[in-house]
Parts: C-alpha cells; structure tokens; sequence
C-alpha cells in the first residue's frame, strides 16, 4: 500500500458528486504487535507521510478502544481518525448498558472486520491496515487476542503481526525470536530490535516511536521517544564502494 | 499509480475426498499476499453443520464473509425445520449464494464435503459464480492443479459418461484416504508457492467429525 | 349498561393514568398455560406446563431456543410469542454476525422490551398478548428476565407466569434464596415442583411439561440451551415421587387457595377501581 499522488481524487464511478478514496493522501508507516507474558504490546513511528514528503511528524497511531483492546493503524490517516470515531461511539454505547458486559478485543476486531470489508463492497474503502490487540478475562481465564485488518477485509489472528513495510523486515526476526512467555523488558527490547531495522531501512519512517501495552490492568501508551542510531556502519559511509557499473 | 482493487487472492488448496460411509475435507492453512506470508496458521474450514464441512481458498476476505453468510442461513434453517441441513441441501444453498453475487462475485473456490442423508460420502466441487457439481473427490485453489491429476490417477472414479450412472465415491478405506490426502499435500507444497505450513483434515464419519493438523514445508 | 369509555383504543389514557389495551394484554398472559424460570450464578431453567386445547389436539409449543446461550418460554396468545421469538433469533444471528459473540441476555431482553413497548405508543397497533421469560447466559452468568406485554422488563431469580402461576410463585418465594448455589439438577427438580404447584392436583408427567436448560459448565464452556428429553424428566419425576412418599414432606398443599385474581384486581378493568391500586403494569 505506497502512498502515491498530488492529484485530486476524481468521484468516478460514483456519479453526481460523490467522491470515494482512489488512493491515499497521508500515510501512516508499519505497526507493529505482539503478544507477551502478560498481554499485547504495540508499536509505531509517530510520522505521517504525503506522498513522500514527511507532513506530520507527531501523529498518534496507537489508541486504546473500550476498557480491553489496543488499535494500531497504518495507511490514511483521516480514514483511521475516522475509525477511531466508530469505535468511540461503539464502545461509548457499549459502556452505556451498564450490565456488566462489555466488548472484547475479539469481538472490536470482528466489527472492525465487518466496516472494512462492507466499505470495500462499496467500493468506498478505508485505505487502512489495522492491527487491533488486547486481553480479556474469559471464562477459561485471561485471554489474550491479537488480529489484523486490511483495506478490503482480509482479516487473521496471530501471535505476532506487522503492518506495510514491517510485513517484511520485522516479520522474519518476530518469527525467529519471538516467544508466547517474554516478559515485558524482552518483548520491549525485541519490538526496539524491529523498529531500529525499519528505521533503517523504512525511507518514510522516523526516529521517534511510541509503544503500548495492554494487559488485564488495562492499557498504558508510552510517551514518544527516540532510539539510538548508529550511522557509522561502514557499509553506510559510502555504500556504492565497489559496486560494479558505479563510479 | 496504485488503484485501488477490490480482491487479492490469498492463496491455498482445498481437497475433499469421499468414501461409501465417510468423507475427508483437508486445506493447508497458509495466508499468502503476493510474496507475503501473512499467517502460517489460519484455518480455511468451516463447519456449516454436524454433517457438512467447507474448504475455501481465493480472497479471505470474501471466504469469511461467505462462510458466516451460510453459517447465519444455516441457523435460520434449523430454527425453522428443528434439525441441521443436510449437505446436499448445503450445496445447493452454497450455490445459490455465489450465484446470487454473480456480477460481484465472492472470489472463493470451495470444496463442500459430508455424509448424504443414506450416510454416504459426499463432495460437492465448484467455481466462483455458483456453478457445481456432485463428485467423488476434488481439489480447489492454487495447488488444485498439481493435485487433481494425482487425484484422478489414484481414485480412477467411473466415467460420468457410463450408464446408468455409477457411483462416484472412491474405493478406498478412510485411513488410505487420509493417508492419500497427506501425500498429495505434501507434494503440492514442494511447487505451489501458496501452499505450505501445515495441512488441517476433518473426518466426517458416522461417529461424528474428526481433526487433525499435519506439518508441511515451511518455505 | 356501563361501557368503559377508555378502553376503545392502546394510546388513550384513562383518568386514573392506566392503559386499558395494554392491561387487556396483560390479562392475556394470565389465560396462557404456566411457565416457570429459575436460575443459579451459572444455570437457568425454564419449565413450561403443557395443555392440549381439547381432547383430540396435542399442545402448543411454549418453549423456544433462541440461541446457543438463550431461550425463552412463553405465556399467552403463542401465534404472538412465535413472531417474538423469531424476532429474538435474528436479533442474536446479526449480533453474532458483526461481533462473532453472542448477543448478552440483558441486551435481548431490552430489545423485546422496546419492540413491545411500541405498540403501547402506536394508535394503529395492537399490544403483543403473551408474556416471555428469557432466560440466558453471558459473561456475568445466568440470568432470567421476565418480558410483559406492556414493554416493562424485570431480571429474576425465579418467577412463574401465566394461569395459576401464583401458586408456583408462591413455592419459589420460599425458596429462592438459595437457588444461586443450586446445581443443574436441583434446579430443574425445583421447576418441576413449581410447575406441579399450577397443575391444580393433575398429576405431574413428561408428557405435560417441558422442561429446558442453559448455563456454563465448569470448565468455562457453554451448555447450549436445549430441551431435555422426556425420557429424563420422567425419571426425574419418578424419584422426585419416590423421595416424597419417604418424609412426610414440608412440601405445601395450599395451591388451591393462592390462585390468579387475588392480585392486581384488574381482570374486569372496572373504571370506578380505587385510584391508589396499582396499575398491573408496575407489577
């Protein structure tokens, strides 16, 4: 999903006046989540793009919904400020019936499901992927839940998931290092591990991010904050050295 | 300039084998987007009723919302008959479903396997607009094509041109089956790209259903 | 002859603030065969009595599953309760729908509320003639509801609905108090006992009850409401029977003298009713 386009978005099919998404305008980068001894941790840069100009340095893309889950959203940012007003009015009213039930991760992530596919069916999508995380008390005790929706509703669970760019490059080190029992320190210092690998090699993230975890307590998001680089890897002081057909 | 497209094919093989009282129904459980694996552990079957199970590859998206749809049918009908469907009423009602979204069609393959209202094996194959049909056995998705010559060339079903017309399930025990199913998966995941990680196979038999997940390559 | 003058029509007040349409549907639920509901922390029972309108027929059904997690039991005019529980259905179909969970008990309960409730506020409507127990289970346990015709709705441990239902009222009121630590069993026998209570000395068999179960067993999972074969009421009874002839048994003989009508007072709707009695819908 790259984000494309200065162009003004041309109602096409639509007829009379009516405009739909063709094609993003303010991007949000990879998130990325997991799950960990106690809960589900969250994180993403604090960056929105337009186009490929950096336009939004201090954007909040990790929200908490209701009292159990987490949402993380990557791809346009109005579309997911948008979808942060579903959920408030879902979870809003949810609150409301004041009858001891209330909405879990598992069942936001099955609406949330339900919105993005029914919009692509209107050929109206929200540009977005979504990863939506959480923990809940069930019967069989504390159950947590981690899932994932993209712009036309294709939806799974998993233990660990990533969004955009961090489908590649976090992805291959969450499977290999990844563990259903780390602790918070472990799960923080391997979500650090992949978002240092984006920032390197994610041309539109930046050096400010911002993590958040969800357990049965309830959910904390961190207060952004920077992660030591080192640029001074010899392959980045002059990386076209040695390459053939180069000068 | 991207633009936006309202499917994306996730991949996967499903395969539905069935016997004089038994019907096995196997997918692999990759969730694949291009070059992406999505997720290793995703299941593409979906139990409609107590006799009847679907496999389903294509668009996930389309899969579940088609699943839950004959699921929610599903229900409606037992509230109003007090019993479960029967399969080939599933099939029936399978079809009508995608043919009902013929001009924005769920980009799903499924394979819809069970016991008929005799007990016996069923296998009901189909495409994506609603079109089926009732057969011995099938493979559906991306591996369907390496999988269906090795089908044919071990269940040697009848020629449906004979008549009168022959009984299509196949001839082999229901562990030669399971055991057929493991293989041919085991094979399609050595070339298809899109399927892989591990196999789920339900059993329907007269004693109920059974599950089992067997490992494949994970590359 | 005296004509009630406020009772031609569901959205005309009488005088003394009562609706005399939706009590009319009210008086409805007291005609229907009795049901009982009861409940512990993570079982509900539902019991119906079974009455054939003559000879030749068989019974109505009074019982429905509703979902996996809820169902309901009915008294009244049953062609109504039917369109009600169709409607209860669907409703926990969509819910499961969009959010893969089951619709909570409470939320169903006031959707049957709001459903009824309009057509006590509509001139071309006619209120619903039958009174619903729903009973089910979500993530804070078992629960049981009582829905009237007039759109009022009340949660309960145990309550009886429908003819002679005060006698079966009357024997869960001496023992609701402990019906929270109650196991499956002991509820569904403490139905049964307050469905005999409405019998009015017919003898209790399976064939003249349906009895019906929902909860949470303990390993978490749900035990999905269902009706319980005749076969295992029948035993149910018949050591039910056999434990009675033992003691001589507290168990109570009044039923006769604690029947419909000593309550609310509102079956002949009389206008010139003192004005401080209650209205039936309060109850």
């Amino acid at each position: 999903m790259d984000a494309c386009g200065t162009q003004a978005a041309a109602a096409a099919a639509g007829g009379e006046g009516t405009q739909r998404t063709l094609y993003p305008y303010v991007t949000g980068n990879s998130v990325i989540a997991m799950k960990y001894k106690d809960g589900v941790i969250m994180a993403c840069d604090t960056g929105a793009s337009y186009g490929s100009t950096l336009r939004y340095k201090s954007v909040e893309r990790i929200k908490a919904v209701g009292k159990h889950s987490l949402i993380g959203g990557s791809g346009e940012f109005s579309d997911f400020q948008e979808i942060l007003r579903y959920l408030d009015e879902l979870t809003l009213s949810d609150h409301m019936w004041d009858d001891g039930n209330s909405l879990g991760p598992k069942e936001i992530h099955a609406y949330l499901t339900r919105v993005m596919y029914n919009r692509r069916n209107k050929f109206d999508p929200l540009w977005n992927s979504l990863v939506l995380g959480g923990v809940k008390k069930g019967p069989k005790g504390d159950e947590k839940y981690l899932g994932m929706v993209n712009m036309i509703g294709t939806h799974f669970e998993d233990n660990h998931l990533a969004t955009g760019f961090g489908n590649h490059m976090a992805i291959p080190i969450l499977r290999a290092e990844w563990r259903e029992d780390m602790t918070f320190e472990e799960a923080i210092k391997l979500i650090e591990k992949c978002l240092l690998v984006l920032l390197y090699r994610d041309r539109s993230s930046i050096n400010k991010f911002q993590i958040a975890k969800i357990t049965t307590e309830g959910s904390t998001i961190y207060p952004p904050y920077a992660l030591k680089t080192n640029w001074g890897f010899s392959a980045f002081e002059n990386p076209s050295k040695g390459a053939v057909g180069t000068w | 300039m991207a633009r936006f497209d309202p499917y994306e094919n996730n991949g996967g093989t499903c395969v539905a084998v069935a016997g004089a009282d038994y019907c096995v129904v196997a997918a692999d459980t990759r969730l694949s987007v291009g070059y992406s694996i999505l997720s290793r552990a995703h299941s593409k079957i979906a139990h409609l009723a107590d006799k009847c199970v679907l496999a389903s590859s294509g668009f996930q998206g389309d899969i579940k919302a088609l699943q839950k749809n004959l699921t929610a049918k599903e229900l409606v009908y037992e509230h109003n008959h007090n019993k479960k469907m029967s399969c080939p009423a599933m099939a029936q009602l399978l079809s009508n479903t995608l043919y009902y979204k013929r001009f924005f069609p769920y980009y799903a393959f499924n394979v819809l396997g069970g016991l008929d209202s005799e007990g016996k094996g069923c296998v009901f194959t189909y495409d994506a607009v609603g079109s089926y049909e009732r057969t011995g056995y099938s493979a559906q998705g991306t591996g369907a094509t390496l999988m269906m010559p090795v089908l044919d060339n071990q269940l040697k079903s009848p020629s449906p041109l004979l008549l009168p017309a022959r009984d299509a399930v196949t001839p082999l025990s229901e562990s030669e089956a399971v055991d057929l199913v493991k293989d041919v998966f085991a094979s399609a995941t050595e070339r298809d790209i899109y399927t892989g990680d591990s196999v789920e196979i339900v059993v329907i038999n007269s004693s109920g259903t059974h599950r089992e997940c067997i490992e494949l390559r994970k590359d | 002859m005296f004509r009630n003058q406020y009772d031609t029509d569901v959205t005309t007040w009488s005088p003394a603030g009562r609706l005399f349409q939706v009590e009319y549907a009210m008086e409805a639920v007291k005609q229907g065969s009795a049901c009982v509901g009861l409940r512990s922390a993570t079982h509900a029972v539902l019991a119906a009595a079974n009455k054939s309108a003559n000879e030749l027929s068989s019974h109505q059904r009074k019982v429905f599953r509703v979902a996996d997690h809820a169902g309901v039991a009915l008294a009244g005019l049953t062609a109504d309760g039917r369109v009600l529980s169709r409607f209860l259905r669907s409703e926990c179909i969509n819910h499961a729908f969009v959010y893969d969970a089951p619709l909570p008990v409470s939320r169903l309960a006031l959707r049957l509320a709001d459903k009824a409730q309009v057509c006590t506020q509509r001139s071309w409507k006619r209120p619903y003639g039958v009174g619903l127990l729903v009973a089910g289970l979500d993530e804070s346990g078992a629960h049981l509801y009582y829905n009237c015709p007039s759109g009022n709705y009340f949660e309960y441990q145990a309550f009886a609905i429908g003819s002679r239902s005060q006698a079966a009222k009357t024997y869960l009121e001496r023992r609701f108090e402990k019906f929270n630590d109650y196991t499956p069993d002991q509820l569904i026998r403490d139905a049964l006992s307050a469905i005999k209570e409405t019998l009015q000395g017919e003898k209790l068999t399976s064939s003249n009850c349906t009895i019906s179960i929902v909860g949470r067993k303990d390993d978490g999972t749900v035990e999905p409401f269902s009706v319980i074969d005749a076969k295992r009421i029948q035993e149910i009874i018949d050591s039910m029977e056999a434990a009675d002839e033992v003691p001589p048994a507290d168990a109570p003989a009044e039923s006769s003298s604690m029947q419909e009508g000593d309550d609310t007072g509102a079956a002949g709707a009389d206008p010139a009713a003192p004005a401080d009695a209650p209205a039936p819908m309060d109850i």
